[in-house]
């Protein structure tokens, strides 16, 4: 990795690079970075598109292992309802199924008598909850739609060896079923992931403090176009970096047979 | 009731005014011709990039490298706003050192160029890969027969990687379409920026945005239709692949 960059025109162009970063720093207007309200704010806003995409990735993949599998084997009843599921989310712009939610339906709820007062009334209003859900959601068609293949890609016969064995069907899913189809979807994992990513900054126009919403802020507050999204950007890109070194620091501890 | 609520939702989606369905038909119109426009472009750059990516030299390699990888790793909405402002300032710097007056860029041709460069890393990924997967004996033969470059491209390696690429290619259709929306955010008079006018206007926000998902879950199935129907096109002739 090191030795690769040690090549003369590559050493020309990290120079190259090297002087356009420091003019970058040097004669961008970066005084609003020393400010504490904005520090702090970045530090939450970086905190928060964290957790929205651990959280989402996490009830996002939950969810998509009931629809693979209702689409692969299910009932058509399951089937056909997953599927549509599936089509809707992936056919229709996560900006757009976001503002659906919240705005959309999260105008309803005022509507029903009484609910002011009660325990849901919070959670209904806070943006927060809306974005978690519409993005698990969005996890949860386009993931959905791989477990389906990776659920069929199991070979036959190592469901069939189970059942020779007398496992009972949950234990076969436990065991062999379901293992072995999240071993075949862990490769595509890391570039789903990155997808997420990419996709939370849009929970910001519903609202939600994250760190786009941070940096939009800081460019209206201080009127700085370039500067908060060069930022935005460079967080970003070691965010990408940091997931895609985890999941290949994953893929290498898990066995790997190609046959 | 529910005939009270049909009949004013009907209302509010007619196409003539004070219905807003025609409001939303423009709406659609200007996403799909800019989805159309950035599509167009994204081929064109991935086309010149998965050429650069395969025979270019070392720099022009390591350069492209370095494009797709950092459209591919940072989020649309982020190089939308960039690369609008980028675009925009640099064109009007452009023409006051001519001693032009500044112009507003119209917000179709704006969202192209923008789309266009983000669907243009993904493409040359896409394109690279099916030109690779061309083989190679085909090749040889028609720079053996003395084929020009250009010639060589167009009446080989382009057809027949062309049944390769189009599932790639019908994908990043479909993220094209569905990115228009984000050009919302930058004011585009795009379908979720007119949909979005159009529910705070009236205060039907789930009218509205349920209707709009309803226009952009057709023209994501339309798609879908027609690609399979060019992949058959384009895979006529070839042997079913076996699987």
């Amino acid at each position: 990795m090191i030795r690769s960059l040690l090549i003369p025109r590559r050493l020309v162009m990290l120079a190259i690079l090297a002087v356009m970063a420091g003019l970058v720093v040097a004669y961008g207007r970066w005084e609003w970075l020393g400010n504490p309200k904005y520090q702090a704010l970045i530090v939450r806003g970086i905190g928060n598109t964290l957790i929205l995409l651990v959280l989402t990735m996490a009830i996002g993949m939950a969810l998509a292992i009931p629809l693979g599998l209702a689409q692969a084997v299910g009932p058509w009843y399951l089937a056909v309802p997953a599927r549509v599921f599936c089509s809707v989310i992936r056919g229709t712009p996560l900006l757009l199924q976001l503002f659906l939610l919240y705005y959309g339906i999260g105008s309803l709820f005022p509507g029903i008598p009484g609910i002011r007062d009660s325990w849901a009334w919070p959670i209904l209003r806070d943006a927060w909850y809306y974005a978690v859900v519409g993005l698990s959601l969005s996890v949860a068609g386009y993931e959905g739609e791989v477990m389906r293949g990776a659920f069929k890609a199991v070979p036959h016969g190592q469901l069939e060896a189970a059942r020779a064995m007398g496992m009972p069907r949950l234990t076969i899913f436990r065991r062999i079923w379901l293992p072995q189809a999240l071993h075949r979807v862990l490769p595509t994992l890391g570039g789903e992931t990155v997808l997420q990513l990419k996709a939370t900054p849009l929970v910001a126009m519903i609202t939600v403090v994250d760190i786009y919403a941070v940096a939009s802020r800081v460019r209206s507050e201080t009127l700085i176009t370039y500067e908060p999204l060069l930022l935005l950007a460079v967080v970003y890109l070691g965010i990408t970096g940091v997931i895609v070194t985890l999941f290949r620091w994953f893929e290498g501890r898990v066995p790997q047979r190609v046959a | 009731m529910s005939g009270a609520l049909l009949s004013s939702t009907l209302e509010l989606l007619a196409l003539n005014p004070p219905g807003w369905g025609a409001v939303l038909l423009w709406g659609l119109w200007h996403s799909v011709l800019i989805a159309a426009g950035a599509f167009a472009l994204g081929l064109g750059i991935g086309v010149l990039g998965a050429y650069g990516k395969i025979y270019g030299g070392p720099v022009t390699k390591d350069l492209l490298a370095v494009y797709t990888t950092v459209v591919r790793a940072v989020p649309e909405l982020i190089l939308i706003l960039i690369l609008y402002f980028a675009v925009t300032d640099a064109l009007n710097q452009i023409l006051v050192a001519l001693g032009r007056e500044k112009v507003q860029i119209s917000g179709v041709a704006a969202g192209i160029l923008v789309l266009g460069v983000v669907q243009g890393a993904y493409a040359t990924e896409v394109l690279r890969g099916a030109i690779l997967s061309v083989p190679a004996g085909q090749i040889e033969a028609a720079r053996a027969m003395g084929m020009p470059p250009v010639m060589l491209a167009r009446r080989v390696t382009l057809p027949l990687m062309l049944a390769l690429a189009l599932p790639g290619l019908a994908n990043l259709w479909l993220i094209a379409t569905k990115d228009t929306a984000l050009l919302a955010v930058v004011g585009f008079a795009e379908l979720t920026q007119a949909t979005r006018q159009a529910a705070s206007t009236t205060k039907a926000f789930f009218t509205f945005y349920a209707a709009a998902g309803v226009l952009y879950l057709a023209v994501s199935l339309a798609s879908t239709l027609i690609f399979s129907v060019l992949e058959r096109r384009a895979r006529r002739g070839q042997r079913p692949v076996q699987g």
